[in-house]
């Protein structure tokens, strides 16, 4: 995700001749030194406010013993020590099993949505790589899930998810008989295929969106070339069109991870507050934790552990993928 | 340069988090309240009507009579209970809150926990007339036992059994049942067609304890010890909860599709005739606003096991109702406790309870001739004789959540046709028992 | 834009192929939207019986009812004001930001790049309260109403989208060739005019790009806006809930408020994606 960073640019204009009048050099220096934080300022400043200092104070608060009895002046509730981590990761009793299933629930859900997400989105791009008549209309088309506001498209499905006047029963049951009775989709085990196929319906087109982008960076004499080749549609997809995707995939599939484990949005309007446990996300747990038990200590903790995870992931597949493609090139 | 910087960034860094835990060192925080603005006054209304609009039409009239006595004016935000809990929780945490605002009365002792809201001892009392204006019903769910209630009784409520006189008439039934068997068997009755016996909110945690909670009482058990004790697994409880849950999953008498019910939906079933019977608080208001005429239903006490309904085992609803709290922190004290004075006066009391087709917890408002319609005359008695006050311990909230869920779990089973048992509900209670905070 | 991959006219059996399948696809995407439309035209009778494929009656009277029934328009105004602001800024800190990581060596730029894009990963229920707590008590500290007022929400949505933002553009800038802002200084431009006469006018795709992505991010909030806004500042991710109320859950209205609601983000949106792809080509995934 840095392969942004570039070494040349200032170099240049420092040794820039013409500029070498003794005083105006130096406020210039100063200034061009300045510039690049002066810059930075507002966004730094805003990432303090808003993402790192609350993530601190999160930190600390896992450390606290934050129960009703306390909430009203946290800084003075007692400290808690390690207590709030050893509930969550105390796998035998209540607590830490159910944080250990919503967790494992979220990332048996993340890998499922964020493969479907990717594969569909591929394919999807692949196939409309050459023109054909429609082709900018179903563009248009396929992009509307993601553009539509998170909320608005749930509740949707929501409603064709209901029991007994949704779209999905009326269809399985009703038309096509598939099913010897009605099924539930917003609770029972079946919550999970709901929440999956929402998610994708939601997340694909991104995917879509980014690997469109990429094909348009592939050459098209790499094409021409494999053509000549002699080599077919398939193989010109797996020799070329993939290979180049590789820096595409690389960061779309980490987004995507990121984005689909964290999602709070479409679970909770979804299920409200209490998810089925086949499909209870641990954003929404972590939630429920803090703010149906009124125990903020132990949700910070579990937050604080989901972090790591998440780090220490992220940190692996930069680690391997960056790898795998310095030895590809 | 560079240390300077570095300086200066950790400077700021360290001044965000100095405000960050700040907490408690505003003004606006700390101990008790003041009176530093008079003229104002916030006030956080529970949606009581059919809507949020709708309460704010119900409520403003007043607030502006209230003005034009005392002069503050009062500023009215009527909060969803999709959101109420959770905003009173960051007002609590924060500091940032109303000056007085509506609680459901099974929180009390919970909120009242977190020390955040003004105790009402006998001066607070006298300020409003005085404790024995109250219903003692109503003051039963204020509060711990022993220690200062939390909040003041507004609107009181109880469970009663609604029920669609054509639908009785078509199938034969001629009473309402008075125990849970008659119920079955009238359930049985009713349900065909496409049309069901009773209605559920399989899905709303909250109901599901309230039911469970009368159920409980009438096995002679509690979710709670003595001393306070979750104590879940307790058979009296599993048979319980095993009794509801068994009237979709046993009896058949619910449609299945309650089981993912949340937003009651299964009052608007009643309405339209879908279901025949429905177990409700107060729900004549929200029948009127569907279109069903008075004339359509009937309103009888909750069933019991056997006998009448009375203490004991033959409670038959909780004491349901809404109480009015002050935020300690308040910075118009006496305006707030004016403001309590005025909303349990007997005349608001009979103007707001009407409204909302509640009963008044203040003993001269209840006895306007108004309160003694039949369905009001149900209420009334229920409260009165065989109401039970929900447990009032510090982790009631979390008791709702953990219990509630776990009735939900049980119901989405029943739907699934997953067979519900003394095993499997205990499995689910203990669970949730397991969740509670550890004392 | 089109890049024809090969010489050779594909074979007939990948054409079925593609149809059939961009046909199910489209089938998969389009049913949604097919049942917020037709339903937001049916009476509610329509939708708390049986699904139908087709209202009984078309009307309108769910469209007229959704803005009494809720303070719809209120709400609307509110995320208008909040998600607008949010992107303005959004945008104009992300070109800064990234103007100075694309153009400048300095120390602490790979400290900066990786921390802001590692905040993508902050699961958003930690810093909830904290952040809450923090606007809470900047307000009683400075006076400056930061919780429950629409400027905490805007900054906590600009800060949102910022990350990407930043990323995206910063891909974009590095494709801009340098000479441009040489020659603009050769000129006589400082670094900012550079900026502003040269770097940003040929980037406008990843700007619009950018400008999208955050408006989405703020109209579509729904977790923060919760708990952060009250009656008066109340945006429509939380408005729309109003439409379950105590007595009947009004789909058809639901449905009519989702529709309505989504068009100004889905308009724009269409309008603007050839940018959004040509500013996602030279950007984020160069």
């Amino acid at each position: 995700m840095t392969t942004t960073v570039r070494a040349d640019g200032p170099a240049v204009r420092k040794d820039a001749p013409g500029a070498a009048r003794g005083p105006r050099r130096r406020t210039g220096r100063i200034r061009r030194a300045g510039l690049p934080y002066l810059l930075l300022l507002p966004a730094l400043l805003l990432e303090l406010l808003v993402h790192l200092v609350p993530m601190v104070t999160g930190i600390v608060m896992s450390f606290k013993e934050l129960t009703q009895f306390f909430i009203r002046d946290w800084g003075a509730a007692p400290w808690a020590g390690l207590d709030n981590y050893k509930v969550s990761v105390d796998f035998d009793a209540p607590v830490g099993e159910a944080l250990l299933h919503s967790f494992l629930v979220t990332v048996g859900f993340t890998v499922l949505s964020v493969g479907l997400c990717w594969l569909v989105g591929t394919a999807a791009a692949v196939l409309m790589q050459d023109a054909f008549r429609g082709r900018g209309l179903l563009r248009a088309l396929f992009l509307v899930p993601y553009a539509l506001p998170v909320y608005a498209a749930v509740i949707t499905w929501v409603f064709m998810f209901q029991h007994d006047n949704g779209l999905v029963n009326h269809v399985l049951h009703d038309q096509l008989g598939l099913t010897g009775k009605p099924s539930f989709w917003l609770i029972g085990d079946n919550s999970f295929v709901a929440l999956l196929t929402v998610s994708v319906w939601k997340g694909w087109p991104f995917a879509f969106l980014i690997v469109m982008a990429g094909l348009q960076n592939i050459p098209r004499e790499l094409y021409e070339a494999a053509a000549l080749d002699g080599a077919g549609m398939w193989q010109q997809v797996r020799r070329i069109t993939l290979p180049s995707l590789r820096p595409v995939n690389q960061v779309l599939v980490l987004v995507l991870f990121l984005w689909t484990f964290n999602d709070f949005n479409t679970p909770y309007v979804l299920f409200g507050r209490t998810a089925p446990a086949a499909a209870d996300l641990v954003s929404v747990h972590i939630y429920q934790a803090s703010f149906g038990n009124w125990n903020f200590g132990t949700g910070s903790a579990m937050s604080v552990l989901l972090l790591l995870f998440l780090l220490v992931v992220t940190g692996a597949y930069l680690a391997l993928t960056s790898r795998g493609r310095r030895t590809a090139a | 340069m560079r240390r300077f910087r570095a300086a200066a960034a950790s400077a700021v860094t360290v001044s965000l988090l100095a405000a960050a835990t700040a907490c408690g060192g505003g003004s606006s925080t700390d101990g008790g309240g003041s009176d530093d603005s008079p003229k104002e006054l916030t006030y956080w209304a529970s949606n009581q009507g059919a809507s949020v609009e709708v309460d704010k039409k119900v409520l403003q009239p007043e607030l502006d009579k209230f003005e034009k006595e005392t002069g503050i004016e009062v500023k009215l935000e009527v909060v969803p209970w999709s959101d109420l809990l959770n905003r009173i929780l960051t007002a609590t945490t924060s500091g940032q809150g109303p000056d007085v605002l509506n609680i459901g009365n099974t929180w009390s002792a919970s909120l009242q926990a977190t020390g955040a809201l003004l105790p009402w001892d006998a001066e607070n009392f006298d300020k409003i007339g005085g404790k024995d204006r109250f219903v003692d019903s109503a003051l039963g769910s204020t509060g711990a036992s022993g220690q200062d209630p939390a909040a003041v009784p507004l609107y009181s409520m109880a469970y009663a059994l609604y029920y669609n006189k054509k639908m009785f008439a078509e199938a034969g039934v001629s009473e309402p049942p008075a125990t849970w068997d008659e119920l079955a068997a009238a359930g049985r009755k009713l349900s065909k067609g496409g049309k069901w016996g009773l209605g559920a909110e399989g899905s709303n945690p909250v109901e599901n304890v309230h039911h469970a909670f009368v159920f409980a009482k009438q096995h002679g058990a509690d979710f709670f010890t003595a001393d306070g004790r979750p104590d879940f697994t307790d058979e009296g409880v599993v048979a319980a909860v095993e009794q509801y849950v068994g009237l979709m999953a046993e009896e058949k008498i619910i449609a299945p599709g309650n089981a993912e019910y949340a937003q009651n939906q299964s009052v608007s079933d009643f309405a339209k005739g879908r279901n025949a019977m429905l177990l409700w608080q107060s729900a004549s208001a929200n029948l009127k606003s569907q279109g069903m005429s008075e004339d359509d239903y009937g309103i009888a006490p909750v069933p019991v096991q056997s006998g009448a309904p009375g203490g004991g085992k033959n409670v038959n609803s909780m004491v349901a109702g809404i109480n009015l709290a002050v935020f300690k922190n308040t910075d118009n004290l006496s305006g707030a406790t004016e403001f309590v004075k005025f909303m349990t006066s007997d005349a608001e009391q009979k103007i707001l309870n009407t409204a909302y087709s509640s009963i008044p917890p203040v003993k001269a408002a209840q006895e306007d001739p108004s309160f003694n319609t039949p369905a009001n005359a149900v209420l009334k008695d229920t409260l009165a004789k065989s109401a039970a006050a929900l447990p009032q311990v510090a982790d009631e909230s979390q008791f709702e959540t953990a219990v509630g869920t776990a009735i939900k779990e049980l119901f989405a089973d029943a739907a699934a046709g997953k067979p519900v048992t003394a095993r499997s509900v205990k499995a689910k209670l203990e669970k949730a028992q397991q969740q509670m905070p550890a004392k | 834009m089109s890049t024809p991959r090969s010489p050779m006219a594909p074979p007939r059996s990948f054409l079925w192929t593609r149809r059939i399948l961009l046909t199910l696809l489209t089938g998969f995407v389009l049913l949604p939207v097919y049942v917020m439309v037709s339903s937001s035209l049916k009476p509610l009778a329509d939708v708390t019986g049986a699904f139908r494929w087709l209202p009984s009656e078309l009307t309108v009277r769910p469209y007229i009812d959704i803005w009494s029934t809720v303070p719809l328009a209120k709400y609307f105004v509110n995320s208008l004001i909040v998600a607008g602001a949010a992107t303005v800024c959004s945008v104009v800190i992300a070109v800064f930001s990234a103007y100075a990581v694309s153009r400048y060596d300095f120390r602490g730029k790979r400290v900066f790049t990786v921390t802001v894009l590692s905040t993508q990963m902050f699961p958003g229920i930690l810093f909830l309260l904290p952040l809450f707590l923090l606007y809470v008590n900047i307000g009683n500290t400075t006076g400056i109403a930061l919780f429950g007022s629409r400027g905490g929400l805007i900054l906590t949505y600009l800060t949102f989208s910022l990350p990407f933002s930043i990323w995206m553009l910063i891909g974009y800038f590095d494709s801009v060739p340098r000479d441009l802002d040489e020659a603009a200084k050769v000129d006589g431009c400082g670094p900012l005019g550079a900026l502003f006469r040269v770097v940003v006018p040929a980037a406008i795709p990843g700007i619009v790009a950018v400008a999208v992505y955050a408006f989405m991010t703020a109209w579509g909030e729904v977790l923060f806006a919760s708990v952060m806004t009250n009656d008066t500042t109340r945006t429509l991710a939380v408005g729309l809930q109003g439409y379950s109320t105590l007595n009947d859950v009004y789909w058809n209205q639901i449905m009519a408020a989702s529709l309505v609601v989504s068009v100004p983000v889905v308009a724009g949106f269409l309008l603007l994606q050839r940018y959004l792809v040509a500013g996602l080509t030279a950007g984020a995934v160069k």
